[in-house]
């Protein structure tokens, strides 16, 4: 099975914030396709469902997040982690 | 094996052989170093341990303060965090501080950020990092020792000198510390031997281990030659030591004939076990946020040690000082443990006025018990007239309450700390009966100079031409004045500023026990009208 991928930026002011990570990652935990994200198309991949990785990333507004997945629910991951940086993380 | 010898800086004079025993520390709470094993289990308790007691924390809790707790234990579960931690465990790092410095890395990294918003987060992780330490240490707990061990450790806490047994001697050795912490203090009163500023070989320090606290010499593995040359004179120390205190003691005269005040500094009813009240003039310092540490909120255990410390003074003034926590003395649920500068912030009275209710109830055992004999109240890290005034409205107000109630008490003089340099130049400024100068808190603050940091010790010095000024000035007013002023720091009792002092114009020295007979053989050999 090859991986998937999608992109979305960053429009929240925060950026990839302990709130947003921890949202981001509490979403793909619910998936069992491999997930992980990437500030740039060629990597560095990290575990998207490890907060503290996420929040390595240290990812700011304007920045655009990457994702890749592997797995059988790979695709709709991807939909929903998209939609949830394009919402802004839902964030007030 | 072969003697090992190394050295630091003598905190507490004395001799002692005993194992070594490695502590880990926090705020007074110790563990000791397991097997790898048991080191990597202890942490993932801990690290659960938090986690649980977060969860419950925050069903208490609502909104963004939940939230950010919920954060934290997201943050705490993920595997990813303690990755590093286990290989340095194999290594051999105790659990403590192979936590600490993952932590510390991962910290450092926002801290590097360019983002505020990132840089912000560091805190997350510093509470993350200490509420797993604080769940690793399990709380305040006495360490099992049988006795006569030399604890060995990074620095110590008072809180912690306080919760262990010394009643069979033992001994400190510090990699860092200083000789003029609370703690150093603690260990003089009583006469524990302490050597600190060992540097980082205290990790290293292990099996039998002589040490004189005077010399600050450590000998490990002692030979047996060594061993038996210097046993013969502790014995001989420890037993002169006990005669010279159950001695009556000679008079302070100085050799010129001026009668000299000699009072104890005390921090339990232990440290006056020994002695004689004759052999002192009184007690000049009561360190209550010791003294009746376990009885703060309790005013019966209070009122009963404050009467058994009247009864063993016979009639020679006790001076009780009241609760001064805060600076390097923590006291939980008192202390506010969030001040990046504690000896610039809520310390001594400022605490006291701030938690009325604990003030009053210490207020009330110390006028009742003042009906038992001379006892005199000292506020604290006094600063402004308005904190006497605030401290003399409590007193009047529980002074009714016990008149009301007709609850027998007696009246006391009531005093202050010179601490504070901008008090020690303008004490006329304050309605107060007498005065104490608290030399080691007036030094660092005078000299910027943390009392607690090894490093710039040179620089905390006492006999500094500004601070003996600022000494002068205070003493000079209570001879015009005849209000009484002592010195209860450890300047009193240094053979080298006694005489700095009394030229100073001070007649009253407070003093911890230990020191009692050599502060009064120092002042007879002294001559005041000399002119150098």
């Amino acid at each position: 099975m090859s991986a998937v991928m999608a992109s979305a930026q960053i429009t929240n002011e925060i950026g990839l914030h302990a709130r947003p990570s921890v949202k981001l990652t509490q979403l793909a935990k619910k998936f069992s396709a491999k997930l992980e994200v990437a500030t740039s198309q060629e990597g560095p991949w990290v575990d998207a469902k490890s907060p503290v990785k996420i929040m390595r990333l240290k990812a700011v507004q304007g920045e655009t997040l990457f994702f890749r997945a592997k797995g059988n629910d790979a695709t709709d991951a991807l939909g929903e982690l998209a939609a949830l940086v394009s919402r802004k993380f839902d964030e007030a | 094996m072969t003697e090992m010898h190394f050295s630091g800086t003598g905190a507490s004079s004395g001799l002692h052989v005993g194992q070594a025993i490695i502590v880990g520390i926090i705020d007074g709470n110790v563990r000791e170093k397991l097997g790898p094993e048991d080191e990597k289990s202890a942490l993932q308790t801990a690290i659960n341990a938090a986690i649980a007691s977060t969860v419950n924390l925050m069903a208490t809790l609502g909104g963004g303060e939940a939230d950010i707790l919920g954060i934290q234990n997201e943050l705490l579960s993920d595997d990813v965090l303690t990755e590093p931690v286990w290989p340095q465990i194999e290594a051999g790092i105790s659990a403590h501080d192979a936590w600490h410095s993952a932590m510390d890395i991962e910290i450092a990294g926002y801290l590097a950020s360019q983002d505020e918003y990132f840089r912000a987060r560091s805190t997350d992780l510093i509470d993350i990092r200490d509420r797993v330490s604080a769940h690793l240490l399990g709380g305040p707990k006495q360490l099992a020792l049988a006795g006569g061990e030399i604890i060995i450790a990074h620095d110590l806490a008072p809180s912690l000198f306080m919760a262990i047994d010394w009643s069979h001697g033992g001994g400190i050795i510090l990699g860092a510390g200083s000789t003029t912490s609370h703690v150093a203090m603690l260990a003089r009163a009583k006469s524990i031997p302490m050597v600190i500023g060992v540097g980082d070989i205290w990790k290293d320090l292990q099996g039998a281990i002589l040490m004189d606290g005077g010399q600050g010499s450590i000998i490990v593995n002692p030979s047996s030659e060594t061993t038996t040359l210097l046993s013969a004179e502790i014995k001989v120390q420890s037993s002169s030591h006990a005669r010279e205190i159950l001695a009556k003691g000679d008079r302070a005269i100085t050799a010129d004939g001026v009668k000299i005040s000699v009072m104890l500094n005390i921090a339990s009813l232990d440290d006056i076990a020994s002695i004689d009240a004759k052999a002192c003039d009184g007690v000049g310092l009561t360190r209550t946020e010791f003294f009746v540490r376990d009885g703060i909120l309790h005013e019966d255990v209070q009122f009963g040690r404050y009467v058994a410390l009247l009864k063993w003074a016979k009639g020679r003034p006790v001076t009780i000082r009241t609760i001064d926590a805060g600076g390097d003395k923590p006291l939980e649920g008192y202390v506010s443990p969030s001040e990046t500068n504690p000896f610039l912030g809520q310390r001594g009275i400022r605490l006291s006025l701030l938690h009325l209710d604990i003030f009053k109830t210490q207020l009330r055992a110390l006028l009742r018990a003042a009906a038992f004999g001379p006892l005199k109240i000292m506020l604290p890290m006094v600063t402004r007239p308005l904190d006497v005034e605030d401290a003399r409205a409590a007193v009047n107000a529980v002074k009714l309450e016990l008149l009301n109630t007709g609850v027998p008490y007696g009246e006391c003089e009531l005093g202050m700390m010179v601490e504070v340099p901008a008090v020690a130049l303008c004490p006329q400024i304050f309605d107060v009966d007498f005065y104490s100068i608290g030399s080691n808190d007036l030094t660092q603050y005078a000299t910027a100079a943390s009392r607690d940091n090894g490093r710039v010790a040179d620089y905390a010095d006492t006999s500094h031409p500004g601070v003996i000024a600022m000494i002068e000035h205070v003493a000079n007013y209570g001879n015009l004045t005849g209000k009484p002023v002592s010195i209860c720091g450890d300047a009193g009792s240094n053979p080298r500023l006694i005489h700095t002092l009394l030229k100073a114009g001070i007649r009253t020295l407070s003093v911890p026990p230990a020191a009692l007979l050599s502060t009064k053989a120092v002042i007879r050999s002294l001559n005041l009208t000399d002119r150098i």
